[in-house]
Formats: structure tokens, C-alpha cells, sequence
């Protein structure tokens, strides 16, 4: 239906993709060395809590991230994993509790300033600039980097030709590395829903951010099109080292994906750890209980 | 299938864009001022040019930044008064010179008014914009100052020279605000089409997206408040200057602020060309009514019936198109040619 181009993309991933999809017992090995090397954490929180008019959607909730790893954060519906990455991104600020971005060290993070920070994000629900091309919302995620006025781009002066060649130099290698070529000079608007999601996902990743938020980014697709982004994904980290945060509501891709994974219910902390350890935790079974096998097997 | 589907929906080209402005420039330059009655121009050219570049100043921060704005008139009305009092006030300053002041005095005001907007949204910012229209005039018909102490509050238009060459005919009026109107146009048109347009767009679709990528938010929309008032001031200079040549205060109303926002409406939203074709349809259309009106009723349609019915008609058409065609005539247009060009290849 998308287009034999996009679709060629799955098959070559496809044994890989299977074998992340199996379970969580090939995740050892496919682990990259990297990580060992690179252990130091490139965000941290402590102590977060956030209440919502006398709800309180996290409580005391702590997290670290070591800097190259796929860090899922998952949970039942409700559970606060929206918030944390919400209060990640500066959108919404913590009552309490400290968040460390790359050494330094904030209570409210200034989401105006996270582009600069080295942090990109991913929205649950598609946020995308409907009115501009999937070239020029890609683009988009590079306006951190621009310097030049107005005035010099109506003039088309040379600082602003030149930071225009250099962003679109970028964009055309994220939209070769997520297969967008087909589709690139299209109004974003007209693509179908998992396409959107995956020119959300270059938005993201042309910024080259240190910390990736990803926010459900397979919500809504079908098993095909999970596969594919969970391999890009994949690729992201692998390729360019990006530290990528995953909250996910389908734990079979987590599981697969994730280097370790924190479980949120009723906005505390009940588990963290290796994918294994996680799964076989009674705190999580209970926290999942009835519903965590048809989650795994469907993907709901 | 859907592949080819979607490829109706590649934008176009850059040569087919520019091929059509192109040709009218001609028309503008060549044939208009060898062959258009005096009627044609004062009546019908100097209004349509004034309102369309009103509009295009308005789609670039109601259309593209997505900011509701009640305050054109308001705008249009410093502008005009402005390029009044630097003329008066500024000895041998030249006419390009005190438009562009007039425009900066516009931008001024209109960074104040835009200020809201940082916090207000939607319908709420465009009642804070009305406050823009009522303290405008206020103020302009308190302080005698503004219209050199006339007791009406009017100003009447200053000689126009360009180098030595005097503008003050209908042909030269003509050619000042076809020359402006092209001119700002091709800024804003290179304006739209560069990063500070997609900001402008960005903060239009998604804020929140836009805020967490670097977009900076706050300032995008104050940039957009001040070149759109920039360019609605200009507006606001031709209109005063070259088209009524003696207003007041109260010429600049909250009807025209209607006016302006309704002929980005029907002309299509975040288009240029939106803003040319509302306007022309705007001013032709009660013009066309009251001819049509003549020839059918005879002598019972005068003019408190030609207001009347001017006001329906506008009234259902705009709802008309709100249903049909949201995109309004811009959409309509290249609909129109797209079916032409499948039929003739």
C-alpha cells in the first residue's frame, strides 16, 4: 500500500526484527559493546513527584540513564510515563526532584532551550507542521542551529544560504537513512499515520540530539510498521549513539529492544532492571496481571 | 494507488509559481496604464491594490503564524496618520522614506498589541486585538496633535514627488502603489519561503511541538505582529494617500478590520495570492451588485437597498464558503486549473 520502496526497507531488516520480536532472549548478545564503555549516566532523576490537582501522577520517582542505551520505561495506562517524559522535556514542571541533563543539573528544565541541550522528543499523539513539507519538518528539527534574522533570509544572504545547505545536507541524510525519499516533497498532511510517525521520528534525529524522548512512537501501528521502527530504532542508537528514552505501552517490542526497563504504576517506581529480570518480577506481573499476556501477544 | 493519489498533493513547482505573477507584472506595468480609464483606477484599481496588500500583511500573521487579529484597521490607521505627520513634520522627506517610517511607526504599535498573544490564544487574543481598534482611534480623534489640529480629526494626502516627479495624477498614484504593493509582496513572498516563514508555520500548527525543537516561540510571533504591521501600515499609507486622499479616524473602523480578515477568509488562508483574489472580489463584488441590481429592479434599488443586500449576500457567501471551501478562492483557482490542464493533456 505505501509504496514498494518503503516496504523493501522491512525485509532487509526482517531476520533482525524477528528475532527482537521472539523475545527477550536473544537481547544478551545483541547488546553492543558500546555500552560497557560509555556507562556514565547522561540523565538523571531524582526524587520526581507531580500531582495534578490533588492527583498525584508520580511520586518519588527516580531514574538513570547511562549514555547509549535503550531505556524503555513502561506501564499500564495512567501510570505517570507520559508525565515523566513531559517533565524530561520541560513541558510540564515537578513539584519536586531534580532532573540532571548531561551534568547539569535542573529543577524545571527550560523547554526552549532543550533542542540546545542535546535533548529531541517524539509526541504520543503526531505533532507534526501539517502545513509544510516532510522535507521541511524534517528540516525544522535543525532551527536550534540557525543564527541568521529575517532579514537575511527575505535578502537570501550568504550566512543564510549557508546555514539552508548546511541543514538540508542533514535532512537528506536522515531522510536516506529512514527511507523517506519517495515521499520527502509531500505535505506531511497527506501521509498515512505510520509514515507520520517515522518523519516525526526524523524530525527528532536530524537535531543529532545526546538524548532521545520517544513517546509511544508505535502507538497506533500495524505489526509491520512496529517492526520497522523498532529496526530504525535500533539503528539510531547503533549508528550514532544517541541515548534514547522509549515509553511504550506494547511490551513484547520493549522487551525485545530495550537495554533495561523501568515499569511505572500508579506513578511510583515498582520495578527496574534487565528486560528478564523486569518480566519475571511478581510486583510487575501483579501491576500487569490478566492483561500482560494479550499485551505481549498483540501489542494492544 | 494511494502513491498516485498522494502525488496530486506534491506542491508545485517553482517555475509554475512564478510564471503566473509574472504575467500580471506585465499587465500591471504595460497594458493597465496605456488603457484603464480614470474610472477603473481610482475606483476600482487604487482600493483593490490598497486592501490587497492590508490582507497579504494580515495572512502573514493571521494565515501563516496562525495569530486571530481584529486590529488591521488599526494598523492601516497609524500607518496613514504616520506618513501624515513625518511628511508635515520632516522637512523634504522623501515619499519612499516616510512610507517606510509609517510602516515602522505600524510595526511599533503592533509589537504592543502583539504582546498578548504570548499568553492569549485564538478568539481571546483577537478581542484583545479589538482593544488596538479602540484605542487607535481614541486616540487619534483626542489628540489634535495627530491630524495637525484639524477640528475633524481629517487629514487630506501631502503632494506625492518621486525625484522631482509629481505622483498626484491617477496614472501616478497608480504606478506608487502597484510599484509598493508589488514590491512588499515579493518580501513577504521570499519571507513565507524561507526558515523564518516555517517558524512562522511551526508555531501556526503546533506551539508546543515547535517550542521543544528551538522554534523561538515568543519571538516568532512578535515578528510576525511587526512585519505584518509594517506591511498593513504601508497599506494603510496607500490607502490614505492614493485612494481616498482625505480621511479620518473614524474611516478606519472595526468594519474594515471585518473587511480585511473577511477577504483573507475567502480568498484562502496562508496564501498570497488568497489575499489578491479576496480582495478583488471584495471590492468588485458590490459594485457588480449594484449594476446587477439597476438592471433588474430599475430605480427601487438605491443605495440603502445596495447596502442592504451587499451586506446579505457577503454575509451567506462567506458562510458558503467556510462550508465549501475553507481554503477559499486560492483552492477554488487551482482546482479550476488543475481540471483545465487534465482536460487539455
Amino acid at each position: 500500500m505505501i509504496g514498494a520502496s518503503l516496504g523493501a526497507a522491512a525485509y532487509e531488516r526482517a531476520p533482525e526484527i524477528s528475532g527482537i520480536l521472539a523475545g527477550a532472549g536473544s537481547v544478551e548478545d545483541t547488546r553492543p559493546a558500546l555500552l560497557s564503555a560509555k556507562a556514565d549516566a547522561i540523565l538523571t532523576l531524582s526524587g520526581i513527584g507531580i500531582a495534578f490537582g490533588g492527583v498525584k501522577a508520580l511520586s518519588d520517582v527516580g531514574l538513570e540513564v547511562k549514555s547509549g542505551e535503550i531505556r524503555a520505561v513502561i506501564g499500564p495506562n495512567g501510570a505517570g510515563k507520559s508525565s515523566l517524559i513531559n517533565i524530561i522535556s520541560g513541558l510540564y514542571h515537578a513539584d519536586h526532584g531534580k532532573i540532571a541533563i548531561d551534568g547539569q543539573s535542573f529543577s524545571r528544565v527550560p523547554a526552549s532551550h532543550l533542542a540546545r541541550l542535546g535533548v529531541a522528543r517524539t509526541f504520543q499523539n503526531l505533532a507534526l507542521f501539517g502545513g509544510l513539507s516532510v522535507r521541511d519538518n524534517i528540516a525544522s528539527g535543525r532551527v536550534h542551529t540557525r543564527r541568521a534574522s529575517f532579514v537575511e533570509h527575505i535578502a537570501r544572504l550568504p550566512r543564510a544560504r549557508r546555514e539552508d545547505a548546511a541543514i538540508a545536507e542533514k535532512v537528506d541524510q536522515t531522510i536516506a537513512f529512514l527511507h523517506l525519499e519517495a515521499v520527502a516533497d509531500r505535505l506531511v498532511a497527506t501521509l498515512p499515520y505510520g509514515l507520520q510517525k517515522r518523519v516525526e521520528l526524523a524530525r527528532a534525529l536530524v537535531a543529532e540530539p545526546k538524548i532521545l524522548l520517544l513517546d509511544e512512537p508505535m502507538a497506533g501501528m500495524t505489526a509491520t510498521e512496529k517492526a520497522e521502527m523498532a529496526g530504525f530504532v535500533r539503528a539510531a542508537r547503533d549508528r550514532h549513539g544517541v541515548t534514547i528514552i522509549l515509553i511504550e505501552h506494547d511490551i513484547g517490542v520493549v522487551m525485545g529492544l530495550s537495554d533495561r526497563v523501568a515499569v511505572l504504576d500508579y506513578g511510583r517506581k515498582i520495578a527496574d532492571g534487565a528486560p528478564a529480570e523486569v518480566r519475571a518480577d511478581p510486583a510487575v506481573i501483579r501491576a500487569y496481571i490478566g492483561t500482560a499476556e494479550a499485551e505481549d501477544g498483540e501489542g494492544i | 494507488m494511494a502513491v498516485q493519489a498522494l502525488d496530486a498533493a506534491r506542491l508545485p513547482i517553482h517555475w509554475q509559481k512564478l510564471a503566473l505573477p509574472a504575467a500580471l507584472i506585465a499587465v500591471a506595468y504595460g497594458l493597465i496604464p496605456a488603457y484603464a480609464s480614470s474610472y477603473l483606477v481610482e475606483a476600482i484599481l487604487l482600493p483593490f491594490l490598497a486592501l490587497s496588500l492590508a490582507a497579504v500583511g494580515l495572512n502573514l500573521l493571521t494565515g501563516y503564524c496562525g495569530q486571530l487579529s481584529l486590529g488591521s484597521s488599526a494598523f492601516m490607521a497609524v500607518g496613514a496618520f504616520a506618513a501624515y505627520n513625518f511628511n508635515l513634520r520632516v522637512e523634504g522627506l522623501p515619499l519612499a522614506a516616510t512610507m517606510i517610517l509609517a510602516g515602522i511607526s505600524a510595526a511599533g504599535i503592533g509589537v504592543v498589541f502583539g504582546l498578548p498573544s504570548l499568553r492569549l490564544r485564538g478568539f481571546y487574543l483577537a478581542v484583545s486585538t479589538l482593544a488596538a481598534q479602540f484605542f487607535v482611534q481614541w486616540a487619534l480623534t483626542k489628540f489634535g496633535w495627530f491630524s495637525n489640529d484639524n477640528p475633524s480629526g481629517v487629514i487630506s494626502a501631502p503632494h506625492l514627488t518621486v525625484a522631482g516627479f509629481s505622483l498626484d495624477s491617477a496614472s501616478g498614484r497608480y504606478l506608487l502603489s502597484v510599484t509598493t504593493v508589488i514590491g512588499l509582496t515579493a518580501v513577504v513572498w521570499r519571507l513565507v519561503n524561507s526558515a523564518t516563514g516555517r517558524n512562522f508555520i511551526a508555531v501556526r500548527d503546533n506551539e508546543t511541538a515547535a517550542r521543544v525543537i528551538g522554534v523561538p516561540v515568543l519571538r516568532t510571533k512578535l515578528l510576525a505582529f511587526a512585519i505584518s504591521s509594517f506591511i498593513i501600515g504601508v497599506a494603510g499609507v496607500l490607502w490614505a494617500f492614493t485612494y481616498l486622499r482625505t480621511v479620518e479616524p473614524a474611516g478606519f473602523n472595526l468594519d474594515r478590520s471585518f473587511q480585511i480578515l473577511f477577504i483573507i477568509i475567502i480568498g484562502g488562508l496562508a496564501s498570497i495570492r488568497g489575499a489578491f483574489l479576496g480582495a478583488a472580489f471584495i471590492v468588485v463584488f458590490p459594485l457588480f451588485l449594484s449594476r446587477l441590481g439597476a438592471f433588474v429592479f430599475g430605480g427601487l434599488f438605491d443605495s440603502g437597498v445596495l447596502d442592504m443586500s451587499q451586506r446579505i449576500v457577503l454575509g451567506a457567501l462567506i458562510i458558503i464558503f467556510l462550508i465549501a471551501e475553507p481554503n477559499g478562492l486560492s483552492a477554488l483557482f487551482d482546482r479550476l486549473r488543475r481540471r483545465i490542464g487534465s482536460r487539455s493533456s
